[in-house]
């Protein structure tokens, strides 16, 4: 663990990869920095903002241990997917598979929220099995809402219509994020979540 | 209440925008000028984080549909009483002219804008797409009540925005080492130009491009506000209020606190000169 400058407000935790950040984040929400005002997990940092002086800020992060894997599952959020997917096909030939195989695969999958970002409730959900799925070449300038993608080793809910390269495989009727409601997201670090295949 | 008759290039309703839920992807957003933004609230003695109007260059007119006291700060546009609280009578019309330099005008009224939250917040995000819609001509604002007594205070005396080459204190950033030292003595040594590409997200800044020490691509990162993000052209870009989450490209340095609320006004074609 390392912790990089970030200006006069904030620090940036460098960690070994998705796992660690999880776990550190949810360290940290079990033992919040004083003065913390916005805690950022991404692929393989932390970013802390604070109110407070980065001194205080930096002895409190220099203390926090991350925590297992097991000990950072969140709760289990199901979600509804109709695989009708425009590129269903694309990414079952990418994995050598038919794509009854890719739903059954997206199905049976453990998902985890690892961070969210690019767009308000946007979260990037990683499984346990080697996913590995190239972004589409030229990216779409409308993607609608509720469209389920995969990309690289994340999965995805696009949470209103957005321009966007992910590999669609279907699409679902839960409204992942909604400004009006409370909690506006459903997808948070942490949250566990399996796709449903809906009749 | 208070009905828009002319917006201008830009205006937007703003307060002090929605930190904490930065995890969740949703960016703060907020006035881009806080300081400016916070003395107006101060002089018309509303309560901190009541919604105020950010006007970009000018071009606002206004009627008052009841007495209001208002107040005026950051980018000094003619034709309005600047940083002092003042009477706006029923029917009368305030017209904000072109600004002497800077580029946004805070105005607060007593009472603070008074149109619904969205997840915290009245801000107008641009980049999100939450809060509400930018003013168009013929909207209304209805004024609420968060406010406490008056301050006591007839002017404010504040400077005002640079009007040639910004002077802006930096620190270097999580990826100073992303470049080559001769990378961060240019980032130190030239006098960028401001890009007309510049927004609410960030400013973009036109010059000779950054060195890199290395190649690759960074995993997306947090990034807070005043980040100094590299993207591949070498060319830097000065993270605003409405600025994302996360990014994916280098951030070389952060500007410091003391000189956030002057790249907020910083106007095209403007100078600026980074001090490490």
């Amino acid at each position: 663990m390392q912790i990089l400058p970030a200006g006069d407000r904030a620090l940036l935790v460098e960690l070994d990869g998705l796992d660690e950040v999880l776990g550190y984040y949810t360290a940290l929400l079990a033992d919040p920095a004083p003065h913390a005002v916005d805690v950022v997990p991404a692929a393989r940092t932390v970013l802390v903002t604070t109110a407070g002086s980065l001194d205080e800020l930096r002895r409190h992060l220099m203390s926090v241990q991350p925590l297992t894997t097991a000990q950072s599952a969140g709760d289990l959020l199901e979600v509804p997917v109709i695989y009708d997917g425009a590129d269903l096909a694309d990414v079952a030939s990418l994995l050598g598979c038919s794509p009854a195989d890719v739903v059954e695969r997206h199905t049976s999958e453990q998902w985890t929220v690892a961070f969210c970002g690019f767009a308000p409730g946007f979260g990037y959900l990683t499984g346990t099995a080697d996913w590995n799925i190239p972004r589409r070449s030229s990216p779409r300038t409308k993607v609608p809402v509720g469209a389920v993608g995969l990309a690289g080793e994340f999965s995805g809910v696009y949470p209103r219509e957005s321009p966007g390269g992910w590999q669609l495989i279907g699409r679902t009727d839960l409204q992942i994020f909604d400004q009006q409601r409370d909690p506006a997201a459903l997808f948070h670090p942490g949250r566990r979540v399996r796709f449903i295949e809906a009749s | 209440m208070i009905t828009v008759l002319e917006t201008g290039p830009l205006a937007t309703i703003q307060d002090a925008g929605r930190a904490g839920q930065a995890a969740l992807g949703v960016p703060t957003s907020g006035a881009c000028d806080a300081a400016s933004y916070g003395l107006a609230n101060r002089l018309v003695g509303n309560q901190p984080g009541a919604a105020a109007l950010e006007i970009t260059f000018g071009g606002l007119v206004l009627h008052a549909d009841t007495d209001l006291t208002i107040a005026v700060t950051g980018a000094p546009c003619s034709g309005v009483p600047l940083n002092a609280p003042t009477l706006l009578r029923a029917g009368e019309v305030l017209r904000f002219g072109l600004p002497r330099s800077g580029l946004r005008t805070y105005l607060a009224v007593r009472g603070g804008i008074d149109v619904p939250a969205v997840l915290g917040s009245r801000s107008t995000d641009l980049l999100s797409g939450l809060g509400p819609a930018p003013l168009e001509a013929g909207t209304t604002l209805p004024v609420g009540r968060l406010c406490g007594p008056m301050p006591g205070v007839d002017l404010a005396p504040v400077a005002d925005p640079a009007a040639d080459t910004l002077r802006v204190q930096i620190t270097p950033g999580p990826r100073r080492d992303w470049f080559t030292d001769a990378g961060w003595a240019s980032l130190l040594s030239q006098t960028y130009a401001v890009s007309s590409n510049s927004n609410r997200v960030g400013v973009r800044l036109d010059g000779i491009p950054l060195e890199r020490a290395r190649d690759g691509e960074l995993s997306s990162e947090g990034m807070a506000l005043g980040a100094i993000q590299i993207p591949p052209s070498g060319l830097p870009v000065v993270f605003l209020a409405d600025h994302p989450v996360t990014g994916g490209y280098p951030v070389i340095a952060y500007v410091s606190a003391a000189s956030l609320a002057g790249c907020a006004q910083l106007r095209p074609g403007q100078g600026v000169r980074f001090s490490g």
